[in-house]
């Protein structure tokens, strides 16, 4: 059985794929790195060497430190929503009732509409005379500017992403639901446990691991955040919904600064580093535990 | 039993209000771009139902923006990405799963550490290298397209998805196939594919999303408006009609009735559980 194709048979295989990871993957990594050790500031057509000069000054630069700092606060606003109400979503979800299958439907469309169509809904809701603010001021509250106050811009963007992202993290969810032991519930159910603490006692410790990757697939999409942002606040007002992404787009293809560029992105590549490898070695030592 | 039905009771009231939510930013794009122009959209309280509702606002929006162009341009993008991603992963994933071979572990982890490369991270390269390829739409229509498709053409996660779903075919098919004298290729392609159909039509479909939604990429590549795609030609919407949300409001529902449709045929493979696999960060 194992020589019934040529030597060369397995790479004539992996050829085309090989072609394209290396020219859109990997090319581009390595040369991010390149870039970010390269100075373009005089010459664009002659760089330089530049050491590690390019890091000195983007880490003295008080728009990337404001960049950095607002994907931190974007991803604890969402990343902590994101990982628990798709769960509560899910234990709704999960239960043999006629008719329940039209919510799972009502609850992903929105994963499955562009960005750009959601942020635009989401842009009109906020709007200063819309309707968010008419509920505000319906309770006595003050109307809020939710993309133009400094202190609300982030919140608005990060509420658009959780509205994006819970029927996609509710279907991860339910496919580890139906993993959990009925005997379990049924346990439960005789020493009288209350839904509640059934599922914090039965269901939560059973699906850890799932929750776990929630968390790290969450987080990594929440340091990735583009578009939202580019539809609704092109990263205003005043920067205080400028990330690291936004940051790499303004100077990369507004900017033409590729140093500047490419080093930004050196500093993503590992922040999305760290996390892949907690996720790593969250899952292996959850596996092993079960 | 009276426990039960307040348990139906509540289960039901909270899913109503979740999929209230789900559906509310539509429903009200909707209201508004029904609203005609003798109907204020700024009326306090806000108004769901409009009193008097006109479709003067979606035929206004379909006569100034080119929206069956779009999408015919998301199409072709998407179904061309899809295609080289399904023959592209199915033939990397088929010496991962079944041969032995010099490096196969090597290039495995390869392959799988492109999934923690964020595109974000190494676009600015990317870019270079499509510009150095030609692959931009000033070098032609055809060329504007590959620059869009080629970058996507192939990911880890498809081929991993694939290598996965080979391993489960049964080892003695392919022996016996060998025995009748079936080329390697005829194997892959006469016994391997078809028994792979459901994990392929999850790849097809998933891609086909994540290409029709994709936003960042075109955006940076595409000059040529003839070759917008959906999420461009939309996100375009805002600057033509400047702040006249009627228009804004009606061609966005506009652009979504597609992926809607699609959904809706496809809802099968998005709400059974199929998607397990379909984790991406």
């Amino acid at each position: 059985m194992n020589t019934y194709y040529k030597k060369y048979i397995p790479y004539l295989f992996l050829l085309p794929s090989f072609i394209f990871l290396t020219l859109f993957f990997f090319i581009p990594f390595f040369q991010t790195i390149f870039l970010s050790f390269q100075d373009y500031s005089n010459d664009i057509y002659n760089p330089v060497f530049a050491g590690f000069s390019n890091y000195k000054l983007l880490f003295s630069s008080q728009e990337f430190y404001t960049a950095l700092i607002n994907t931190f606060i974007f991803l604890i606003l969402a990343v902590p929503i994101l990982s628990v109400l798709p769960l509560i979503v899910a234990v709704f979800i999960n239960q043999k009732i006629r008719g329940i299958s039209i919510y799972k439907v009502l609850i992903y469309l929105p994963v499955v509409v562009s960005i750009v169509v959601v942020a635009i809904a989401f842009k009109w809701i906020y709007a200063q005379e819309g309707i968010l603010n008419y509920f505000l001021e319906l309770f006595h509250f003050r109307p809020i500017g939710w993309l133009t106050d400094t202190h609300f811009a982030m919140l608005s963007i990060a509420i658009v992403t959780i509205y994006k992202g819970i029927g996609y993290y509710m279907m991860i969810y339910l496919s580890a639901l139906i993993g959990v032991p009925k005997e379990l519930y049924e346990a439960a159910d005789i020493d009288g446990a209350s839904p509640l603490k059934k599922h914090l006692t039965v269901t939560v410790p059973h699906i850890m691991p799932v929750i776990a990757l929630v968390v790290t697939v969450s987080s990594i999409s929440a340091l990735k955040v583009f578009a939202e942002i580019y539809v609704m606040t092109k990263g205003g007002p005043l920067n205080s919904t400028k990330t690291i992404v936004y940051y790499i787009y303004e100077r990369a293809f507004e900017n033409l600064d590729l140093s500047m560029a490419a080093a930004a992105s050196v500093v993503l590549l590992l922040v999305i580093l760290i996390f892949s490898i907690i996720n790593i070695i969250f899952f292996e030592g959850k596996r092993y535990k079960l | 039993m009276m426990k039960k039905y307040i348990k139906g009771f509540s289960v039901h009231s909270f899913l109503i209000i979740m999929s209230f939510l789900s559906l509310f930013p539509f429903l009200w794009l909707i209201s508004t771009a029904l609203k005609g122009q003798n109907e204020n959209i700024f009326q306090y309280p806000p108004v769901l139902i409009p009193q008097s509702p006109t479709l003067e606002n979606f035929i206004a929006a379909w006569k100034q923006i080119p929206f069956l162009l779009y999408f015919f341009n998301s199409f072709v993008v998407a179904a061309f990405t899809v295609i080289l991603n399904l023959i592209f992963s199915s033939l990397a994933a088929y010496p991962l799963a079944r041969m032995n071979f010099k490096g196969k572990n090597f290039i495995f982890c390869c392959v799988l550490s492109t999934i923690m490369i964020p595109f974000q991270a190494i676009m600015l390269p990317v870019y270079l290298i499509v510009l150095k390829l030609h692959l931009v739409d000033s070098y032609g229509i055809i060329m504007g397209y590959f620059g869009l498709i080629f970058p996507f053409a192939v990911n880890a996660f498809g081929i991993f998805l694939m290598r996965q779903a080979f391993l489960t075919v049964p080892k003695e098919m392919e022996e016996a196939a060998f025995i009748d004298g079936c080329s390697i290729f005829n194997i892959w392609r006469k016994i391997l594919l078809p028994m792979t159909a459901p994990t392929q039509a999850v790849l097809a479909i998933f891609t086909f999303i994540g290409s029709w939604g994709e936003f960042l990429w075109p955006s940076i590549v595409l000059t040529n408006k003839s070759l917008y795609t959906l999420p461009v030609g939309v996100n375009d919407l805002q600057g033509m009609f400047s702040a006249n949300w009627r228009l804004i409001a009606a061609g966005s529902i506009i652009s979504i009735i597609p992926i809607i449709i699609f959904f809706i045929a496809m809802q099968k493979y998005f709400v059974s559980g199929q998607s397990e696999g379909a984790v991406k960060g």
